[in-house]
């Protein structure tokens, strides 16, 4: 794996390189290695997920990606260095006032869906990189969309009263008394990666619950993991080898990530150096949380229907033991997402079906079929009320109706 | 009218098993490379997904991934004195269609052909003698030797589970001991076997016979393969010929190497683009690209350096003809050679009825069998025997599909209360001992364009002219009676043989191993291609699959089919790249 | 006519490949829809003729159920509606002509015609023959003529009798045989009735079973009745 990434990384260099002597006129920021360093710290940042219209095969970087939030469609901004339309006319310390504070080059408040509540604790350094890179990019006209946001979200001024409640401009604080490894991991977490934007829950106005910090949150009809570790947290069975594999080959023993963390390893994870892996590994399995709260069991009868139904359906692949194939198909007995208060993934991924993500390293796109149009509500409410339960778990039951309503949510779509 | 479309470096015609290797090495290599596909795209999860892949009635009785005979089929007659008449439903052989071909439905049983297989006109003759006058045997122009490092490859490309025999000329316990030298041992262990192979093995090694696992593309684990590609464990389903593997546990084009293409930016594919036909500069002496046909009736003229037919042997043969490249054969005069020795495969069984044991017939797998090997090739003595060629006896579970798979003893009617009862009796506890002949070329066996018939597009469908020879009936005269014996040693109440009588029909499914119309060699007076795949006629032009073999030999093809891919591909990388031209100089 | 098969039966030419990977998204998936329909073909008196055909190739006996408990009628004749009855998917291009017996299936006429000729045929026959409609035979009689079609004692005017026969014999064993989600095979019936555990995709833990009978339920595409709470 490691010799791909190098590799990987070489060609990059030796167009970085070409890159830098077509422009060695421009202002001495945009040296080799400062340019570098931002294209990597923009890749541990993910900036081009957002900004790039991937459903519709748009430029990277050139912005128009459509962001379903709670509150209404916010499209992301142009972030090549086009005069009109991107980031052409702007200056470095305009580009980090508005990582640092959310506010724009015209004054105006930037939505958060833009996560500054992270990137805050970005240091100055490493905004003026990510800069830097961006200036290097070919510029791309690209007229954003108006955002589709209900009033008065779609008065920027509300944004402004937001973070007067949620924001806070911090720096990033090292803790001293843990090791230089889990500053890292810590930074990389927080600040660049901004995991939290989908793994810490919400409160109702979309900003982060501090007590809630990674310990799995709804986004669009997708919930992302509980990804604490310790004794109790969601990566409790998982080794931080475990977890460097996922995030750089895109596999592990546990499971592949998919959709939507499936396009953060693609985009983003796979692309790191392993020694950033592993810091981010050691400080999530730092991290300790509360005893899951224990729901009551369900009727028996269920159970073994959600049995027989799993027996039939899911064991050819997820074995009838439940422990999968390690590396290629999930193991059940094992699953964050199978054991969190909220079932939705879990929901969706059988009516939908979902697919391992594609890395360097790891070729094959295996996917799980979805069952919609085979199973019921009651069906599908079953079986994973069934997963919830079974190996002596206490996730609780999953009723019909929880189905139906992401059915309808995924038929929609 | 016409369109003209950029040019690329290689175009493929036909994207299953061999189209997938050429695109992979020459992409890897550099080169630009456009694959036009005939049929659909096709993927797991899209088509033969875990929640509805078992499904006999769609995929083998309403032909769900075959080509569609009404797009495009072939003639059939016996001889020619007969008066073809087209296919007009698939029945004894199953053509692939769309993204991977038949390497989505295939079983997965993967040989090596015997480095006697090769050579097998001179190593009869030095041995047996002067071969009868129409038998038009030949040897292949490649030898095992040279193809080694290639079937190495592709076991590996595929994973394929299996007990080596022979590895650098020492002779493993319970492999095969006739086998070719082989350079490495297979990448996974057999498969797991049942009930009837337990019994198969052991009353043939009663008989001193020497039982060994059939090589199985059907995965006995997890396996990553060369290119990074993971296969999960087979749970012998016993859905996997004529259907497609729902959980990625057999190799096929899409589980082993399409996906690494398809992150290539320079590797393009169409699918619904039937190539019409191969277009030559006007001397005749180059090939400039193909023509072909959209869904949209549009018909585009695609340019490209090297063109490689990778589609199925009929259809390889029928582009030749179409695109008049190469004389076409004569089996009055013996000469021409495009169309020449086509081949099959002569099969006969004997199926083993229980009592009191029951067999399960559904859990099996494509490659699920244990196999003998001492009548296959020259691995015996023919002498005074009057034939050449063998086959190898199998005892294979690959399936319980009800309509499809029901055996009754003879004495019972085709149907009526008798033979209801004598299915429910039996369905569970039988299982067969199969004799999977080689089949040896004849001058009167060929391929050619029907004078009639024609697709929708207005071109002659191909014409199959076929029997089976003398040499083919007394070889299952010959073998039959040894299935039927290690059948009987089996321990069932119970035996009735299957024997190959009468003319070739062409209804009934035997197997979709047909082979030769293309075939290879060392003379552009007996041979389409030269001994890399290579058109005699223009030198930019390859021709690949099972049409290359001169006459067929006791085995499944693909793993010959796919080591002699890799051998061509190779020869295209490292010899005419450097220096495009002719290969070999007559 | 061979166009308009044709066109009916694929998809545009499509471009794959050029770094953008494997196609996929989610709810998709070439799910079984034919036959899944209530489309039908036969008129009331051919539906019952079929359905006496069936009962009498495949009967309902003190050693089990049969066609009529499996709806095996209710299957051709979706099958007759759908694709399969027009031919779509064969070549039915002529000249036409009969064949030698390894030649295959020569019929001018598609799956759904030929039964369509064949019956009013039979019906004829049955009728001057024998009093009454092949329907209202006694059983033996039934027998008697169906044999007769089997043994090419009796011949139709306009096609192949044998060749009808045929064709019927393998659409009933379809029926009985195939996934209730085509219309026959109902409730698993021809399932059970050979122990077919039927659609279920992982035998692993059944591989040693050693000569011995494995316990399972069948399932059908659509699940079986331990999906449902009681």
């Amino acid at each position: 794996m490691s010799r791909l990434r190098n590799a990987l990384l070489a060609g990059t260099f030796a167009g970085a390189l070409g890159l830098w002597i077509a422009s060695a006129a421009m202002a001495q920021e945009l040296s080799f290695s400062q340019v570098e360093r931002g294209r990597y710290l923009a890749t541990a940042s993910d900036c081009v997920a957002c900004h790039t219209n991937i459903e519709e095969g748009g430029k990277r970087y050139a912005g128009g990606r459509g962001l379903e939030t709670p509150f209404g469609t916010i499209y992301s901004s142009n972030l090549t260095p086009d005069e009109a339309t991107g980031l052409g006319g702007w200056s470095r310390d305009e580009f980090y006032r508005a990582l640092n504070e959310g506010i724009s080059r015209d004054g105006s408040h930037l939505y958060p869906a833009m996560p500054y509540p992270h990137f805050t604790k970005m240091s100055r350094e490493d905004a003026d990189a990510i800069f830097a890179y961006l200036r290097t990019l070919e510029p791309v006209t690209a007229e954003i969309p108006e955002n589709a946001l209900p009033f008065p979200l779609s008065i920027r001024m509300s944004v402004a009263g937001w973070k007067l409640l949620f924001f806070d401009k911090v720096d990033f604080a090292v803790d001293p008394d843990q090791s230089q490894e889990w500053n890292r991991g810590r930074y990389l977490v927080d600040a660049l990666a901004h995991c939290g934007a989908c793994h810490t829950g919400k409160n109702l106005l979309g900003a982060d619950k501090e007590d809630e910090y990674l310990r799995g949150g709804t986004l669009d009809n997708w919930y992302a993991p509980n990804i604490r570790g310790g004794v109790n947290g969601g990566l409790a069975d998982w080794e931080a080898e475990d977890i460097v594999r996922f995030l750089g080959e895109g596999r592990s023993r546990h499971t592949a990530p998919m959709q939507r963390m499936g396009e953060v390893v693609g985009l983003s994870t796979q692309h790191l150096r392993d020694e950033d892996l592993m810091a981010i590994a050691v400080y999530l399995k730092s991290l300790d949380d509360a005893p899951r709260e224990e729901a009551e069991a369900p009727a028996q009868a269920r159970l073994e229907t959600g049995e027989a139904i799993y027996f039939d359906n899911c064991a050819a692949c997820h074995s009838a033991d439940r422990s999968g194939v390690p590396d290629i198909f999930a193991s059940l007995e094992s699953s964050n997402k199978l054991t969190a208060e909220d079932p939705a993934t879990v929901i969706r991924i059988i009516l939908g079906g979902a697919r391992a993500q594609q890395t360097e390293a790891v070729p094959s796109q295996i996917a799980m079929p979805g069952f919609a149009w085979k199973l019921t509500d009651q069906q599908v409410a079953d079986v994973v009320t069934y997963l919830r339960a079974v190996s002596d778990r206490k996730a609780g039951p999953v009723s019909a109706g929880e189905v139906e309503d992401m059915r309808e949510h995924l038929e929609e779509k | 009218m016409t369109k003209q479309l950029p040019r690329v470096d290689v175009v493929l015609v036909g994207f299953g098993w061999t189209g997938a290797i050429f695109a992979e090495k020459l992409t890897a290599a550099g080169l630009d490379v456009l694959a036009l596909e005939r049929g659909p795209w096709r993927d797991t999860p899209s088509d033969f997904a875990t929640t509805f892949a078992q499904d006999e009635l769609r995929y083998y009785w309403r032909h769900g991934m075959f080509q569609e005979a009404s797009q495009d089929t072939l003639t059939f007659r016996n001889n020619s004195a007969q008066t073809a008449l087209p296919m007009r439903r698939w029945g004894s052989f199953l053509p692939g269609n769309g993204v991977g071909g038949a390497g989505v439905h295939w079983n997965g049983q993967t040989y090596r052909f015997l480095p006697s297989d090769f050579v097998a006109r001179s190593h009869n003759e030095e041995r047996y003698g002067p071969l009868p006058a129409d038998m038009t045997v030949q040897d292949y122009g490649v030898t095992y030797e040279e193809l080694e490092p290639h079937f190495d490859y592709f076991e590996k490309i595929c994973g394929i589970c299996g007990q080596a025999g022979n590895v650098d000329g020492e002779t493993i316990e319970g492999g095969n001991p006739f086998e070719g030298m082989r350079s490495d041992q297979y990448p996974n262990p057999p498969m797991r076997m049942t009930f009837s192979q337990d019994r198969f093995a052991a009353s043939a090694r009663a008989l001193g016979l020497n039982p060994f696992p059939v090589p199985s593309a059907n995965m006995s684990r997890a396996y990553v393969n060369p290119l990074g590609m993971q296969l999960a464990p087979c749970t012998y389903c016993g859905f996997c010929e004529k259907h497609g593997c729902g959980n990625y546990s057999k190799a096929s084009p899409q589980t082993t190497i399409i996906p690494v293409l398809m992150q290539r930016p320079n590797f393009g594919l169409r699918t619904n683009s039937e190539v019409l036909s191969v277009e030559k500069t006007p001397d005749g002496k180059h090939a400039t690209g193909v023509t072909y046909v959209d869904t949209s009736g549009e018909v585009w003229f695609q340019p490209a350096d090297i063109v490689i037919l990778c589609a199925y042997p009929l259809q390889n043969t029928r582009l030749l003809l179409l695109s008049e490249i190469g004389t076409p054969y004569d089996p009055r005069t013996g000469e021409g050679v495009v169309g020449k020795n086509y081949c099959y495969q002569v099969m006969s069984s004997a199926t083993v009825f229980f009592e009191d044991e029951y067999t399960n017939g559904f859990v099996g797998a494509g490659a699920l069998g244990m196999v003998v090997d001492d009548y296959n090739g020259d691995n015996f003595d023919h002498s005074g025997l009057g034939f050449i060629g063998g086959g190898y006896i199998a005892c294979g579970t690959t399936n319980a599909r009800p309509i499809e798979s029901h055996p009754v003893p003879e004495d019972v009617p085709r149907w009526g209360s008798a033979w209801k009862r004598a299915v429910r009796e039996n369905f569970l506890k039988t299982t067969s001992v199969g004799v999977h002949g080689s089949s040896m070329a004849h001058r009167s066996n060929h391929l050619d364009l029907d004078p009639t018939y024609k697709d929708v597009w207005g071109r002659p469908l191909l014409r199959m002219t076929y029997d089976f020879t003398l040499n083919d009936r007394r070889l299952t005269e010959h073998l039959t009676p040894v299935a039927e014996e290690i059948a009987h040693g089996m321990g069932g109440a119970h035996v009735k043989v299957n024997a190959r009588r009468g003319s070739y029909d062409s209804e009934p499914y035997q197997t979709t191993h047909n082979t030769g119309g293309t075939i290879m060699g060392t003379d552009p007076a007996s041979s389409v291609v030269n001994r890399y795949g290579q058109s005699w006629d223009l030198p930019n032009l390859f021709v690949t699959g099972a049409g290359l073999f001169p006459q067929n030999a006791g085995y499944n093809p693909t793993g010959t089919v796919g080591a002699l891919a890799y051998w061509s591909v190779d020869a295209i990388i490292n010899r005419y790249l450097p220096d495009p031209g002719p290969l070999v100089r007559p | 006519m061979a166009g308009t098969a044709l066109a009916a039966s694929r998809v545009l030419a499509s471009d794959y490949g050029r770094g953008a990977g494997m196609p996929w998204s989610p709810m998709s998936g070439e799910v079984p829809y034919y036959g899944t329909g209530s489309e039908r073909f036969f008129s009331h008196e051919e539906r019952r003729a079929v359905a006496a055909i069936c009962a009498r190739l495949i009967p309902s006996d003190d050693d089990g159920p049969g066609a009529s408990e499996a709806d095996v009628v209710t299957f051709i004749d979706r099958q007759m509606a759908g694709f399969y009855g027009r031919a779509q998917h064969w070549y039915m291009q002529g000249p036409f002509a009969e064949g030698t017996s390894t030649q295959g299936y020569q019929s001018e006429h598609p799956p759904a015609m030929l039964y369509r000729l064949a019956l009013a045929e039979l019906d004829e026959h049955c009728r001057s023959q024998m009093g009454g409609p092949f329907a209202e035979l006694t059983e033996e009689d039934q027998d008697a003529v169906l044999t007769g079609l089997d043994e090419e004692e009796i011949a139709f005017e306009r096609v192949s009798a044998k060749t009808f026969f045929d064709l019927i014999l393998e659409n009933t064993v379809e029926g009985f045989f195939a996934d209730p989600i085509y219309g026959g095979n109902r409730d698993m019936i021809g399932w059970r009735y050979v122990g077919f555990p039927g659609t279920r995709y992982d035998y692993r833990d059944f591989v040693g079973h050693n000569g011995a009978a494995i316990p399972l339920e069948p399932v059908s595409l659509q699940g079986r009745p331990g999906w449902s709470q009681p």
